[in-house]
């Protein structure tokens, strides 16, 4: 396989991805704030409020607007650049995908046109109804395709059927295993809740920056006062959500989170790298493994195998779990050739080495086991930017309720001028999440069952570097459309009558 | 019939009265046009277009099932 076919190809869907990805977050987190705010427009009564939620319901319908229908380019890609895993995958890009896509779309578009067209048509509580159910329908949509991606990240719940070379959900508890499997209830947490934390800082920094300048004041702090007080509860809800997700990629991916940490050798006492040699003693084994002793195993443990693994059973080697994923892949070709030929009396021998193998079965198709190693450096400098922004966050969101509690909220600009550079952060803290997520899963597109020099097709590497550049501009252009119009509605500001209103 | 009506009244009577929305479908329409017609139609073929079933499976299990560059 061409290797710079793979490289464009994984170029191609990331850059794709990221850029959906920078839509969908605050799509999640607006949605809630938007939510909160219409409700207290509506137990109040207080028609104030009703213009705030509005304003912020512009932003949204930009971000919308811009956002919607880029993650279909992600499934035109599945189908033209990555085939063989979009077979292999099976029923998770099924029904369940398309139905999910249909609730979504149905509920999105219905509610969204009376949030926008229906203030003056609908009742208040029937308009609340349907911010609400918008917010709801665009979680939704995050929901199965982040269980699709768990899956990935984690294959449990699905049969590999060698007839159909697919991996198949053959009952209703099978879904479930799929649906509910440890992996895709974080992932779906950690990610949502961090999109609200996405929402929050840009809800925040937008209101920092009306105070900066001295406009639209009581606009700002009314604002200010519901985004920082979400923003610090879903900081909160992502940290909570991120430890669960660092302990599960410990049992799950543990290269991954040997990648995270840089960590070369295990120990049952592993420390915890802030940067360099600043370490904190045994910090990792808790964070990991949730308990004071416990064996964190590093790269070269993980290659070399021969440790006690959380079952009690004692890990492989790189070399072993390579030699029975060529014997899984090749009792396949064997099996389907006795099928092809009628040697029924080969084929009950053959579908049991395949199974017993099945675990392996990616591993065959490794050629070199350093292969095995994600891109340490990458991996080390994305945990840490997600982690110490998030941190950040946490941090300016405390400052700035404790602020507004004593009413010293603009006393302090420097706090207000970095609350508007936090935008810009939470979207690189954001991207950092993914990069842990997918690039610490490399070299496979499925965890142990699928390498992506497997999944990728066979196309023109020069075809594909093509679409990689049609893309960069179209999204380019895409952005820098939304960022003027994003500019100018902020800029415009909220022009409500600040004098109007008996309470805020 | 009524209740049809009033929503499609619904509808036209909010687009007729967008201000920032006219701008973002010329957008969003722009963009699905480019993603429906120019990549899809030019740029995205699915790779096993024009594959039965069968021969799809036997293409898989062969790229899948001989250790590929070994
Ligand atoms: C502060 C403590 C945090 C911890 C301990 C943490 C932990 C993690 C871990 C372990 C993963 C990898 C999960 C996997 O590979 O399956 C992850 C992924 C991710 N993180 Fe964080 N994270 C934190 C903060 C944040 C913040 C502040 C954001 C964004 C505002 C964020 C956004 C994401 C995203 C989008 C992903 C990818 C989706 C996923 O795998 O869940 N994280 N995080």
């Amino acid at each position: 396989m061409d290797p710079s076919l793979i490289d464009w190809s994984r170029a191609q869907f990331a850059l794709t991805a990221m850029y959906h990805w920078l839509f969908v977050p605050l799509t999640l987190g607006l949605g809630v704030i938007m939510g909160i705010m219409e409700t207290i427009y509506v137990v109040r009564g207080d028609e104030y409020w009703k213009r705030l939620t509005q304003f912020w319901m512009k932003i949204f319908g930009v971000n919308f607007a811009v956002g919607v229908a880029t993650g279909l380019i992600l499934e035109f890609e599945f189908g033209t650049n990555w085939s063989n895993y979009s077979w292999l995958v099976g029923d998770i890009f099924g029904a369940p995908l398309a139905i999910e896509g249909i609730i979504a779309f149905f509920m999105e578009s219905t509610f969204i046109a009376v949030m926008y067209f229906g203030w003056e048509k609908v009742s208040r509580r029937f308009h609340l109804a349907s911010t609400w159910l918008t917010t709801l329908g665009a979680t939704i949509s995050a929901w199965w395709i982040l269980v699709a991606n768990a899956w990935m990240q984690y294959p449990v719940g699905m049969t590999f059927n060698p007839d159909t070379v697919r991996n198949e959900m053959t009952s209703l508890s099978s879904f479930f295993t799929v649906a509910f499997s440890p992996m895709a209830i974080t992932k779906f947490f950690h990610t949502v809740m961090s999109g609200w934390l996405t929402g929050a800082v840009v809800v925040v920094g937008i209101s920092a920056w009306y105070l900066l300048r001295r406009r639209e004041e009581r606009f700002a702090r009314s604002s200010m006062l519901v985004g920082s007080i979400f923003g610090l509860v879903a900081c909160g809800l992502v940290m909570l959500t991120g430890d669960t997700s660092g302990v599960i990629v410990g049992r799950t991916q543990p290269m991954k989170l040997a990648a995270f940490e840089g960590l070369e050798d295990g120990s049952e006492h592993a420390p915890l790298t802030i940067v360099g040699d600043m370490k904190i003693p045994n910090m990792l084994t808790i964070l990991a493994t949730h308990q004071w002793t416990g064996f964190v195993p590093g790269i070269n443990d993980i290659l070399n195998g021969g440790y006690k693994l959380p079952d009690s059973t004692t890990a492989l080697s790189a070399e072993e779990k390579m030699s029975r994923g060529t014997i899984a892949l090749e009792a396949l070709t064997l099996y389907r050739s006795a099928k092809n030929k009628g040697e029924t009396e080969k084929i009950e021998d053959l579908r049991t080495r395949l199974q017993e193998n099945l675990p392996y079965f990616g591993y065959g198709h490794i050629r070199d086991k350093h292969d095995l190693i994600p891109p340490v450096g990458l991996l080390f400098w994305s945990f840490r930017i997600m982690v110490g922004l998030g941190s950040l966050f946490c941090l300016i969101f405390c400052l700035l309720v404790f602020l507004q509690y004593r009413k010293q909220l603009t006393r302090w600009p420097l706090l207000l001028h970095v609350a508007v550079w936090c935008i810009p952060l939470v979207y690189i803290c954001s991207q950092a999440g993914w990069i842990c997520a997918e690039v610490g899963r490399q070299p496979w597109a499925i965890q142990d069952l699928l390498p992506i020099n497997a999944a990728v097709s066979a196309l023109q590497s020069s075809s594909v570097r093509v679409t990689f550049f049609i893309f960069l501009v179209i999204f380019t252009l895409l952005l820098v459309a939304e960022l003027r119009i994003l500019f100018n509605v902020v800029k415009k500001g909220p022009q409500i009558d600040e004098t109007t209103s008996p309470n805020t | 019939m009524n209740i049809l009506n009033a929503i499609f009244r619904f509808y036209v009577e909010g687009f007729r009265r967008m201000t920032l929305g006219r701008t973002l479908w010329v957008l969003v329409l722009l963009k699905l046009f480019v993603i429906f017609v120019i990549l899809r139609l030019f740029f995205f073929r699915p790779a096993m277009q024009g594959m039965t079933i069968e021969e799809k499976q036997q293409h898989v299990a062969q790229r899948l099932g001989i250790p590929l560059d070994k």
